[in-house]
């Protein structure tokens, strides 16, 4: 058995059982990606003296009969959640040189567990972008198709994963960047309820939407995963104060008793046929396992783009307010004043996305235009979580569709058109907007690329995606298809 | 609706975002297009609707009144662009005459 194929609890057993070392499973890893990185670029920073560092503690502690489940596995961090001295650039040029002082409380955490750093994921700059093609670096690739995105932003976490190039990975979700990528590479990602996941050392985007959420192999690597991020932070004013379930214990193989919601409105205009089929079947599988499907309805579906557009762009003109190329970051050496050092080195640091973005959050937070604007969205977000909220009042226990409208395009072929490419968002964006947990899981292909099925439930409710997920998953084999570079 | 030149100058420098004619021409296209698109949010009445604040975590959250341990200096430092005497060295707020 090559140990870079492994999930991530294969490795654990053959770890445990001490058949395998961390180190053997880290070299493997870190020769897979020697060897198949060139091609798709996953990573924007390899680290693979730290790996080694890592594995060899993690094998001392393994030793000495201290062993977690994430112990001694190899990990990719998208690379805007903080990495003490490892560099951490957001995807941007404006943070090129940044290294971090402190871990980000994930990393904190999954470094005392023992998992091995192995690099850094690319991403769309910002985490702005649905196809890692806004990378101010270079475009990631999906290994089902060279020529095509591995999805966004989360790209070369996801990326990574379905090719091997690493155990697992974290990534974060504004509006479906764990779970966009993962349904377009074929992986599982899980953005977890607003508040589960400590976002302390997460370069914030959009501060009422962002979460950190896991990318993995299936669905019980998931769960492994949520058990070790899924805690109280106090670093984080937002991080909730909610008890942690044993996420595996939810891994069960019938829906007996499950209400599965569809809305009418996700399956409307602009879904692909072949999406559709997939994504039809599978809710069809999920039938099959004993739940209960219902047709649902979710009015304001149609306005969650617009929304979300004003929520996050208005949120990210103000937390990027604070790259100023003074205290960190690209700095202008030909200015006169601090105003111009500071429009200098903005103007070039950020990327054209990302000033996009800026230039509307800023216009639409601007003296006059608050009401209309932000506070307007505020309150169409009410509707939106009102129809979530309505659903489960009524039994509904997940809500499934598919995670995106349409399979992976080719690199350059949207990049022109931001407006179309934003609204292939449409099925991702409202578990942010509501701040519920949703899962996306491969459910099968359309013209030979993955489709994902998308789960979302109550807040706090991670365990009953897993379920459904976990169920899904073993009664089919996508997760288990992988395209030859992979292998 | 579309928005002027002007009001883009406006933006980008309200932004600090120094830009160049072409991505000012391209921005006045582009904005104008979105907003365009978000117009269609007037079509909900929302007069009884309060706005979301926030999703999931209620209330406020207060830290302890206790110190605890910050960054080393240097640490914080490292990253600085420009630094002088355990200090980030900026460009002048105010001007000689203001001074």
């Amino acid at each position: 058995m090559t140990l870079y194929r492994l999930t991530l609890h294969e490795a654990h057993e053959l770890l445990r059982r001490r058949e395998v070392s961390s180190l053997e499973l880290t070299e493997s890893v870190l020769e897979k990606i020697e060897d198949s990185d060139q091609q798709i670029k996953a990573y924007v920073t390899l680290t693979p003296e730290v790996a080694l560092e890592h594995a060899r503690q993690a094998d001392e502690k393994i030793s000495a009969g201290d062993i977690a489940p994430l112990t001694g596995i190899p990990m990719a961090v998208k690379d805007n959640i903080c990495t003490k001295g490892v560099l951490t650039t957001c995807g941007s040029r404006i943070l090129e040189n940044f290294v971090p002082p402190y871990d980000a409380t994930v990393v904190e955490r999954l470094r005392h567990e023992g998992a091995v750093l192995v690099g850094k994921a690319n991403m769309d700059e910002f985490a702005m972008g649905s196809s890692t093609e806004h990378s101010a670096f270079f475009p990631t690739h999906n290994p089902w198709d060279m020529s095509r995105v591995p999805g966004g932003s989360s790209g070369g976490a996801a990326a990574a994963v379905l090719a091997n190039e690493t155990i697992f990975a974290l990534g974060s979700d504004t509006g479906g960047s764990v779970r966009q990528p993962a349904g377009l590479c074929g992986v599982v990602g899980l953005k977890p309820t607003y508040g589960r996941v400590s976002r302390y050392g997460l370069i914030a985007f959009a501060s009422s939407l962002d979460q950190i959420g896991p990318l993995t192999k299936d669905v019980t690597d998931c769960a492994l995963v949520m058990n070790a991020i899924g805690f109280h932070d106090p670093l984080d004013s937002t991080s909730a104060d909610e008890p942690r379930p044993d996420y595996a214990s939810y891994l069960r193989e019938d829906l007996g008793g499950m209400v599965v919601g569809v809305p009418s409105e996700y399956f409307a205009a602009g879904l692909d046929p072949g999406v559709e089929e997939t994504v039809r079947g599978a809710i069809e599988k999920l039938a099959e396992l004993g739940a209960q499907v219902r047709e649902i309805s979710m009015p304001h579906e149609r306005y969650v783009v617009a929304t979300y557009f004003l929520t996050s762009w208005a949120e990210a003109s103000a937390n990027l307010a604070r790259y100023d190329g003074l205290k960190y970051g690209l700095f202008a050496t030909d200015a006169h004043s601090i105003h111009e050092a500071q429009s200098k080195a903005r103007g070039r640091g950020f990327g054209r996305e990302v000033k996009r973005r800026i230039m509307l959050g800023t216009y639409a937070l601007s003296s006059g235009y608050y009401d209309a604007y932000y506070l307007k969205a505020q309150k169409v977000r009410t509707l939106i979580k009102g129809d979530f909220d309505r659903a489960f009042a009524e039994g509904v226990d997940v809500v499934v569709g598919p995670t995106s409208p349409i399979v992976a395009f080719g690199i350059g072929e949207m990049i022109d058109d931001p407006l179309e490419m934003y609204l292939a968002d449409l099925y991702t964006i409202p578990a942010n907007l509501a701040g519920l947990p949703c899962i996306s899981i491969p459910c099968g292909f359309s013209d030979e690329l993955p489709v994902g099925l998308q789960i979302m439930g109550r807040p706090f409710a991670e365990g009953s995606l897993l379920r459904v997920a976990y169920a899904f998953e073993q009664n089919t084999d996508f997760h288990l298809q992988r395209p030859a570079i992979s292998l | 609706m579309k928005i002027s030149r002007a009001e883009v100058e406006h933006i980008a420098d309200l932004a600090r975002l120094k830009l160049s004619e072409i991505e000012i021409d391209q921005l006045q296209d582009e904005l104008s297009q979105i907003l365009e698109y978000v117009e269609q949010l007037n079509e909900l009445n929302t007069t009884d609707v309060l706005p979301t604040s926030h999703v999931v975590v209620k209330g406020d959250v207060l830290c302890e009144d206790k110190t605890r341990p910050s960054f080393p200096r240097e640490d914080i430092l490292a990253n600085a662009p420009r630094a002088q005497e355990g200090f980030f060295r900026v460009y002048a707020i105010f001007d000689k005459g203001g001074q």
